[in-house]
């Protein structure tokens, strides 16, 4: 797995690549807490587009970092998920509660 | 000594389609995920199927690195997936067959309740992962081994049938 974070007004999106799974979700969520907790950016957004797979720890990182900007009162944003990852978050019935758009456009609107 | 024509006649017979042995680091889970997701195209599951089957064995060998082995990476895993054939309730089905082996700390029977999914936090989701993608999930603990066996039969038939077993 790669981050990438772009900072933009307000506004940071991270472009992540690759897979989430156990052996990387550490990672992704503390880079994650650390812009909701500390930076505080208002509006942070997750491109999934090259995200292949993520597993329940993933989903896990996720969550944690939804429930850290709702305690902040920041937006927390995902867009362009893969059929897998749409698949786990739908299973785990957890799609629902987070923002999830197409594409960056509408991520940004 | 066998010949390999033997060697793959009676690996044939026995249905063995995949023998893995891994260490117990994460770093080594998408090398499963590969090998499960080229397995099941292979032998005709549909490309839902093969993720969610995928999905499974990454989630049930996640779980033994982190619960059996309590996070060690160094420590044995054994994954095997067999072609199956068989009556189930009457009704010949075919189906794989993924059976994980580990020397680990036993399954603990109170943990093996997915959670609710209502509630929103993270974690305990693996489980329910692997009872969602596949239709048989027995474990087993003999002789210092844990054995986790998982079913998918082939077609739409076997998770109409998952809630009455084998």
């Amino acid at each position: 797995m790669q981050i990438a974070a772009r900072r933009l007004d307000q506004v940071t999106i991270f472009d992540i690549t690759g897979h989430i799974d156990l052996a990387n979700s550490p990672e992704l969520r503390k880079v994650l807490l650390k812009e909701l907790k500390e930076t505080k950016t208002p509006r942070v957004i997750l491109n999934l587009t090259g995200v292949r797979y993520i597993d329940s720890s993933g989903v896990a990182s996720l969550v944690e970092g939804l429930k850290a900007a709702r305690d902040q009162g920041l937006r927390f944003i995902l867009y362009g998920l893969s059929p897998s990852a749409r698949e786990v978050l739908q299973l785990s019935r957890l799609i629902k509660i987070f923002e999830v758009f197409d594409n960056e456009q509408q991520a940004l609107a | 000594m066998l010949t390999e024509s033997q060697g793959v006649e009676r690996l044939h017979k026995s249905g063995l389609l995949l023998d893995l042995t891994l260490a117990s680091d994460p770093q080594l889970l998408c090398v499963v995920r590969a090998a499960i997701e080229r397995l099941t195209e292979v032998i005709g599951f549909s490309p839902p199927e093969c993720r969610s089957i995928t999905r499974a064995v990454d989630e049930a060998v996640a779980n033994v690195m982190r619960h059996a082995y309590e996070s060690s990476p160094d420590k044995r895993i054994d994954v095997s997936c067999k072609r199956i054939s068989g009556m189930v309730n009457g009704i010949p089905r075919e189906g794989l067959e993924i059976e994980l082996l580990d020397q680990g700390v036993p399954f603990d029977q109170k943990k093996l309740t997915a959670r609710s999914l209502d509630e929103v936090k993270p974690g305990g989701l693996g489980l329910h992962f692997i009872r969602d993608s596949m239709d048989v999930m027995e474990h087993s603990h003999k002789d210092g081994v844990n054995r986790l066996r998982l079913v998918k039969y082939f077609g739409a038939e076997g998770k109409a049938q998952k809630s009455q077993g084998e």
